[in-house]
């Protein structure tokens, strides 16, 4: 059903993803420091214009309907399209849309119904070693992806009962112990490559090998732009499907456990049966991120996803507002981004997000964009 | 011996998670990172020792410990000010985030900035090195020393929380906030006295790592303050009884796990946070529990 304003969305939606797209393109396309550095002086005015005259909000509530999210899609294959032939772009919008779809995961979790996950990257790694392992028997690969993620749910389902037992600083510290457990074990177990880690080969779906560069109607294709397309696929259906749940009595029966699980227990909802479900949702969301990358990288080793690796795609989280996929994906760009098209700031970018984060905390709680109150359903028409 | 000595680190650690716990209910995960900025803070005072031609041991061994502890207690005093105490009333998860990324950028600064930060530097041995032989069983002198420089440090902590006024305020504070503000308790001040105190707990609990191993590394700290974390959570976050006991627990779990068990040694920490996350899940408030009420 097309409400009276579905023709100005359209436009907005179209207008925002192609200034969203111009925006990135200077970016990736931006050889000197001096004018990412610019770019991003620029980004940060118009975010503050934004911010004050409240446009910023509005654009950003939009972010997830089909309209928006069909516009950035388009926007995210342009940039794929204009960039097909550049292996190191392409592989950082691939690496940004996968941590994209990790947070995803972590957001389910955390965001919607209240369970912490300080072990994001240990799942992530328990996708990427299915992937590793598996991707060298006869399974089809699509299946692999959809393994990685069901071992990475199955793994954690070990953590579901320590979780329902206990809350706040105890779930976090056992997740913490769970993430540095993970990489001891990897480290110390021969069958899995040890500290060295696994080779992969490329992903691979009905004989068609992603890892080659070709041809396509007589231009030259990087092979890093069929991985990139693949997440781009990836973090639309990711996003569809976290908005689906969210919009759906399942998000209200989340909102609840997170905010008052007396309450909600009072209302009949059943506390455990919902933490399970999101956390068990969450870490196959990233279970199929880490497969992915995994494969698209070729190489995964224990020092890929250490507790720093989950803090990063914690901070994520907050840097972008908790709760808001828009901050999310604004904040997953800037994470993996900045310090690739900064490499003075390479070396410091932990002690930078670290710093950011904290300032963040401190100063601004809600993150980079606030959290929006649910609203009745139909008076967004999606 | 091992088992003892390692116990005796994790406690004093996790003393300080309880007593960060019992006054503000927070987890302050900055911790493990100001152990080895401790160890760091004596390491570099005894260069500058060594550069200002001081060579006899025990005076060394003073300013060593002397310069961890106190630089630490400051640190831990300006950590609670700038990270913990603005975030008051946020949810426990910013607080845990907001100590973990202070943690981070501690340890990223000893990484970057200290001298060679990101190779594991030599920690000199200070402790006279004799030692006695029964038949298997070596005992060394540093050992003891340090051993019963500990308790001493930890009965020590006991006494003042028990019979000072500081203790006195500290344990009121962690009672009940309102209450002991409205007894004209300066709450901010014993919140940062309280931070100092455990901070520099953990300063000596990383000189003590440091004198042990003869090495220290910028990235051991997280380690050991999950270790003393978890210790603390074990025996009940809050219970000073409990924090030493937690340290000896994981400790003896860590060894049993070494020692004791069928698979290669390595496994230790492996099957040390598999306990833990088992006990969690038997005990989730820790084994002397902290016995409050749901409020609703």
């Amino acid at each position: 059903m097309r409400s009276p304003g579905a023709g100005r969305r359209v436009l907005s939606a179209a207008v925002l993803a192609a200034l969203a797209a111009l925006l990135l393109y200077g970016f990736l396309a931006a050889e000197s420091e001096t004018t990412v550095g610019l770019i991003l002086l620029g980004a940060v005015v118009a975010v503050a214009v934004g911010l004050r005259t409240g446009v910023l909000d509005r654009l950003l509530r939009a972010a997830g309907t089909p309209t928006m999210l069909g516009s950035l899609g388009l926007a995210a294959l342009a940039l794929v399209g204009v960039f097909h032939d550049d292996p190191f772009v392409l592989l950082l919008m691939a690496r940004a849309l996968l941590v994209l779809v990790a947070c995803l995961g972590l957001h389910v979790q955390l965001a919607d119904a209240g369970v912490p996950n300080f072990a994001g990257a240990a799942f992530f790694g328990v996708g990427g070693y299915t992937a590793a392992v598996l991707g060298r028997g006869a399974l089809p690969h699509p299946l692999v992806l959809l393994a990685s993620g069901a071992v990475a749910a199955a793994v954690g389902s070990l953590l579901l009962l320590p979780l329902l037992r206990t809350r706040g600083h105890y779930a976090a510290l056992i997740t913490i112990a769970f993430g540095l457990l993970f990489r001891t074990f990897l480290e110390v177990n021969d069958a899995l490559g040890g500290p060295q880690g696994l080779k992969l080969g490329g992903l691979r779906i009905l004989g068609w090998s992603f890892n080659d560069d070709r041809q396509l109607l007589g231009v030259d294709v990087s092979g890093y732009a069929f991985y990139c397309l693949a997440a781009v696929g990836l973090a639309l259906a990711a996003v569809w499907l976290v908005r689906r749940v969210e919009r759906s009595w399942i998000g209200i029966a989340l909102d609840a456990v997170r905010l008052d699980e007396t309450a909600a227990a009072c209302f009949g909802i059943s506390i455990g049966r919902w933490k399970i479900a999101a956390f068990t949702l969450g870490n196959a969301i990233i279970g199929v991120a880490g497969g992915l990358s995994a494969m698209m990288v070729g190489f995964i080793a224990p020092n890929n996803f250490t507790f720093q690796e989950s803090l990063v795609l914690v901070s994520v989280l907050l840097l972008g507002g908790l709760g808001n996929l828009a901050g999310l994906a604004v904040a997953a760009l800037i994470v993996v981004w900045l310090p690739e098209k900064l490499q003075p700031i390479q070396e410091y970018r932990y002690l930078l997000f670290s710093v950011l984060v904290v300032l963040v905390l401190v100063l601004r709680p809600t993150g980079l964009v606030r959290r929006t109150l649910r609203r009745p359903f139909g008076s967004v028409a999606a | 011996m091992n088992g003892v000595m390692l116990g005796l680190m994790y406690a004093l650690v996790a003393l300080g998670f309880t007593l960060f716990f019992g006054v503000l209910d927070v987890v302050q995960f900055a911790h493990g990172d100001v152990l080895t900025a401790g160890a760091f803070a004596g390491l570099a005072a005894y260069t500058g020792l060594v550069h200002a031609g001081v060579e006899a041991a025990v005076p060394q061994l003073l300013v060593v410990v002397l310069a961890a502890t106190l630089s630490m207690a400051v640190l831990g005093a300006v950590l609670g000010r700038v990270l913990v105490l603005p975030l008051k009333g946020a949810p426990s998860l910013n607080v845990l985030l907001a100590t973990l990324m202070g943690g981070t950028a501690l340890r990223e600064c000893i990484r970057l900035f200290y001298p060679g930060g990101s190779q594991p530097q030599r920690f000199p041995a200070l402790l006279p090195s004799a030692s006695w032989s029964m038949g298997r069983f070596t005992l060394r002198l540093d050992n003891v020393l340090m051993i019963f420089a500990g308790v001493v440090l930890v009965l020590a902590l006991s006494l003042v929380l028990r019979r000072t006024r500081l203790g006195l305020e500290i344990r009121a504070v962690a009672q009940d906030e309102e209450t002991a503000r409205t007894m004209g308790i300066d709450f901010r001040r014993v919140v940062l006295l309280t931070f100092a105190i455990g901070s520099a707990l953990a300063a000596f609990a990383g000189v003590m790592n440091g004198l042990y191993y003869n090495e220290i590394n910028f990235g051991s700290g997280l380690l050991l303050g999950v270790i003393g974390f978890s210790a603390a959570v074990l025996g009940g976050l809050g219970s000073f009884e409990g924090a030493v006991l937690g340290g000896f627990l994981f400790a003896g779990l860590q060894t049993l796990g070494a020692v004791a068990l069928p698979f290669a040694s390595a496994y230790k920490d492996v099957f040390a946070f598999t306990i833990v996350i088992l006990l969690m899940t038997w005990k989730p408030t820790g084994l002397i529990g902290e016995r409050l009420g749901e409020r609703v």
